[in-house]
């Protein structure tokens, strides 16, 4: 109760009652003149009387100060007197005040905005019930990668199903893709898909946004074909009409009912999914029960209360029965492993995301050292103020407190600055990062608004803690005669600026070499050779699907009649046909055998991607014959049984000096007991897809036409100059051949080669640009030092040279002076990179993590920018006129 | 300056408001003098201690003060013990008696255990 009074006075009197310094100062007064009488009584003098009395009362304006404390509000109202002293001192060197607010604002809105993503993006569970609970499962073996694993066969998948307990729930997917036909005038669209087992999305707890989800009689052999809907498609393709419920739209030539759209929410697993198709409507039951075709992703959320471990261990038992029965026939997986859902949909950039995240705290760490460097040279000047101030009574700790607050308003004003900015910044990264899952999901709340409080207080608090402990303290009249004669006498401070340079060069060095080694990785990336040509190609894709191509005539019509007429258009070259060019991906790959050679030991089983190619493909995409020949123009449609592989193969599967020409390569695709095809050709390796090791690869005539094989096309065109333009009139032939064949992937070879490279171009110019930025700020921070020694030495310089020492003397000492932290900081650095590198050595191609030549150039950059740093003020210093420098006390 | 013990602190404004209560209204100089001499000059009261801690009486509502004249026709600041103050020392009384009572059975020659 008398606490709670006391409070209520002493917050009346902080809120505006009038000061009472007057009525404390008489009654203090009355005090002493007390004090003395009392004195004079046992006989001292007046003057000794006085005395005494103020040694007793232990400093009037302590006491004064303490009464005031005690008083009002100490805290809030210090406060306030703080910022507005602080304020006054910013706005009397403006320049400093908005260079420093400038650098806090960039490298606090650099980590808020990666923070958000890394937030969003890695940390933010995903928008199921109880996320936690999602797994998904894949096959795997022996060889596959620690932590991953392989696609699942259906059949495999059934039987997981049919035993498990652990598991509430477990459902398949994988992509797919249907042509839209026109529908009353609109422009036929090719549509990337999802097709799954009818649970999937009870099995990820999503209700539909519209009508209903599939039930297990929509998803069977016969079954009548139905359709979902994602949000944006269902929004743009039919404007959010409910009135699409129940009607029909035609996919692949064949019609599918709508029953139901997903809400806006649902993403999973990428936005470009625009429907859903379950998966056993357009399959055959040799398809649904095989064990071989390793397609699918499975999903799988495990019961409550079931032990993770023992659920897995369930599923994996059935697999390794699978192996160990059916081996001998085909490829199998020896066991499961279970991925956290979050973990799949992330997992491949967790590592970029975080050595950007490391990135830019380095940057803002850079910022606050060189705010902290400034604020110590500020605070050197104010060193006589301090002593003055603390000789008339201030305490130490209000003096910190005050200069802590000036660092708080710099970088307060900067995080102010750099939230904004980190809004922009964070809508700049989502739009330009192209292979960013969960994009759609990135947006700042409470954590990231937290987390920009936080760094901008600690940034504040470091960046001014320092200057404010090392400009107070310390003897008073040391510090007072200091400054009344301004030679030396201040090394500690020298060193604590030398300490947080070498600091600063260090981190600086850090960031180079991971930016430099990002940077090499890119640029081996970018010039790795595809093994065929990328100049003025222009690539498009189509697929033949539907009843319209059900027959091999029909897609082989199609096919001559297009290349056909392009190759006839005025400024193509030369023209081909395959279904997957260079870069464009693994697509998939066919179990072969080579019916010449002895057979294989039990188990042991040999792939080879699967391409398709026209006669004309290899010399249109300029890709080199090894051995034999390219395909003939009449084999085609029946005479198809001929085959062209690559060097890998061969290197691979017919090891020695042997030919491969007209031995044979054995598929089962069509019958059980498989078709031979003779090997005519051998043409160099090309990449699958860029950063990926070669890998066997197999060309069949793509005018067999068969139906499945032979209807996904890429048509490649090459023309001496600028390709783009015959984008345009090659479409428009399409469409005159089929008003209803939708067209995709309208792409040069330079931009698929782009496409696949932009996430280490993206990650690489980015470190690289704050690794710059650093550079920067840890060379200004060397000129504002040395430019703060020379002016201190002046007089130490002039005396130097009054008793006879030379300019170039003078500068290498300078110089040297500067470049001893700088140094330090260099060896620092590069021993620091070498453990740090290891970790990003997983985003790396083709570059070592201690790579010399990235190491060697740093230090050279860093050495060059730090002598220029140094050689303005060491030149300065060498031109002091040792007259003038004498009299500049 | 000899070996005079600082005030606890805490126990200063118990000090104030039984001095104030046993000897009438006093002003900042008397009040430390008093109790100076109470502690038989084993205490040394400086005026930045007992300043503050009347602060907070009077701010708590223990203490009242209003200027007067003092013996030697000095103007001089008077304090004076409030019902409140009475109550509360009388309170704070009791409990450090029976504080110091606790203490002293620890503290006793362990003779009757």
């Amino acid at each position: 109760m008398m606490t709670l009074r006391g409070a209520w006075r002493r917050l009346c009197t902080a809120l505006g009652a009038k000061d009472r310094d007057g009525d404390v100062g008489d009654e203090l007064d009355s005090l002493l003149q007390m004090h003395i009488d009392d004195l004079r009584r046992t006989g001292v003098t007046e003057e000794e009387a006085r005395r005494r009395a103020l040694i007793e009362l232990g400093g009037m304006e302590q006491v004064r100060q303490v009464v005031r404390d005690r008083r009002g509000l100490p805290s809030l109202e210090g406060w306030a007197r703080d910022v507005k002293y602080a304020m006054r001192t910013l706005m009397r060197t403006p320049g400093f005040s908005l260079v420093a607010i400038l650098v806090m604002a960039l490298g606090i809105g650099t980590s808020v905005a990666l923070f958000t993503v890394v937030r969003s993006v890695l940390l933010r569970p995903l928008p199921f019930p109880r996320p936690d609970r999602l797994v998904t499962l894949y096959s795997h073996d022996e060889r596959s990668q620690p932590g991953t694993g392989n696609l699942t066969a259906p059949g495999d998948f059934y039987d997981w199903e049919k035993v498990s307990h652990g598991y509430e729930q477990m459902a398949i997917w994988r992509w797919s893709g249907y042509n839209m036909s026109s529908n009353g005038g609109d422009l036929p669209e090719f549509l990337n898909a999802g097709t799954c087992s009818w649970n999937l999305f009870a099995t990820l707890g999503v209700n539909p946004a519209l009508g209903r989800l599939s039930t297990p009689t929509d998803d069977q052999i016969g079954a009548e074909p139905t359709v979902i809907l994602s949000w944006s498609f269902f929004k743009r393709r039919f404007n959010g009409d409910p009135g699409i419920l129940g009607r029909t739209i035609r996919l692949n030539s064949r019609m599918y009912t709508v029953i139901g759209v997903l809400p806006e929410w649902f993403q999973y697993p990428d936005p470009k999914i625009q429907l859903w198709v379950p998966w056993q409507v357009d399959v055959t039951t040799d398809q649904v029960l095989t064990h071989f075709n390793h397609i699918f992703h499975v999903v799988a959320r495990l019961k409550d209360g079931a032990s993770a471990f023992a659920a897995l261990q369930e599923v994996s038992a059935v697999e390794q029965q699978l192996y160990t029965r059916l081996r001998g026939s085909g490829p199998m997986e020896q066991d499961v492993v279970a991925i956290p859902l979050l973990e799949d949909v992330v997992g491949d950039v967790k590592t970029p995301l975080y050595v950007l995240l490391a990135a830019v705290v380095c940057l803002l760490s850079i910022a606050c050292l060189n705010l902290s460097n400034l604020l110590v040279a500020r605070s050197a000047a104010r060193r006589r103020e301090m002593a003055i101030r603390s000789a008339l009574g201030s305490s130490r700790l209000s003096m910190i407190r005050q200069q802590l607050t000036e660092s708080l308003l710099i970088c307060l004003a900067g995080g102010g600055l750099g939230v904004l900015l980190a809004v922009g910044a964070t809508r700049w990264l989502v739009g330009h990062w192209t292979e960013l899952p969960r994009a759609y999901d990135v947006r700042p709340d409470g954590l990231a608004v937290s987390f920009a409080l936080a760094i901008t207080l600690l940034a504040g608090i470091l960046a001014g803690l320092l200057p404010a402990i090392s400009s107070t303290g310390g003897p008073i009249l040391a510090a007072l005669q200091d400054g009344s004669r301004g030679v030396g006498g201040n090394a500690a401070r020298v060193s604590l600026r030398r300490a947080l340079l070498t600091a600063e060069v260090a981190l600086t060095v850090v960031l180079l070499i991971a930016a430099g080694l990002l940077f090499k990785s890119f640029v081996r990336l970018r010039t790795v050779d595809l093994g065929c040509t990328t100049k003025h190609v222009l690539t498009m894709t189509y697929f033949l699907r539907g009843e319209k191509y059900s027959k091999p005539e029909q897609i082989v019509d199609f096919d001559t009649q297009l290349l056909d007429k392009v190759r006839h258009l005025p400024g193509v070259e030369a023209a081909g046909l395959t279904n997957v060019v260079p870069g464009g991906g693994y697509y998939g790959d066919h179990e072969v055998w080579i019916p010449e050679h002895p057979a294989e030991a039990t188990g042991v089983h040999r792939f080879a991607a699967y391409r398709t190619a026209d006669p004309g493909y290899f010399s249109a995409m300029q890709i080199r014959l090894v051995r034999g020949r390219f395909f003939s123009d009449d084999e085609r449609m029946e005479r198809d049984k001929f085959v062209i592989v690559n060097e890998e193969l061969v290197r691979q599967y017919f090891p020695g000096d042997e030919n491969p020409i007209g031995k044979h390569l054995r598929v089962e695709w069509r019958t059980p007991e498989g078709e031979s095809y003779e090997i005519v050709g051998v043409v160099g390796n090309t990449i699958y897809e860029i950063g990926k090791p070669v890998r066997p690869m197999m060309w069949f005539p793509i005018l067999s036409g068969i139906p499945g094989n032979s209807g996904d096309s890429v048509l490649v065109v090459r023309s001496a100059r600028d390709v783009l333009p015959l984008g345009v009139p090659i479409q428009r032939l399409i469409a005159s051949l089929d008003r209803n064949l939708p067209v995709k992937n309208v792409l040069t070879m330079d931009q698929i080669v782009g496409e696949s490279t932009a996430n280490s171009s993206f990650s690489a110019t980015l470190v690289l640009s704050f690794a710059a930025l650093s550079l920067l700020l840890a060379a200004v921070g060397l000129y504002g030092v040395l430019a703060y020694l020379v002016t201190q030495r002046t007089v130490e310089i002039g005396i130097r040279m009054a008793l006879g020492a030379k300019r170039e003397g003078v500068l290498r000492l300078m110089l040297l002076d500067g470049l001893r932290p700088a140094a330090l900081g260099l060896v620092l650095g590069v021993a620091a990179s070498l453990g740090v590198t290891r970790l990003i050595s997983s985003v790396l191609y083709g570059t070592s993590p201690l790579d010399p030549a990235v190491y060697l150039s740093v230090i050279a950059t860093l050495l060059l920018s730090a002598t220029f740093a140094c050689l303005l003020p060491a030149w300065k210093a060498a031109r002091i006129d040792p007259i003038c420098a004498l009299r500049t006390e | 300056m000899g070996t005079k013990n600082d005030v606890w602190l805490g126990t200063l404004s118990l000090m104030v408001l039984r001095t104030l209560s046993t000897m009438g209204p006093q002003h900042g100089y008397g009040l430390a003098r008093r109790i100076e001499q109470t502690s038989g000059d084993k205490l040394q009261l400086n005026y930045g201690t007992l300043y503050p801690a009347l602060l907070k009486l009077e701010q708590d509502g223990a203490i009242r003060s209003e200027w007067g004249i003092s013996d030697n026709n000095r103007r001089a600041k008077f304090y004076k013990i409030t019902q409140v103050g009475r109550k509360h020392l009388e309170r704070e009384t009791r409990n450090w008696q029976e504080t110091t009572a606790i203490l002293a059975r620890f503290l006793a020659p362990a003779e009757e255990v």
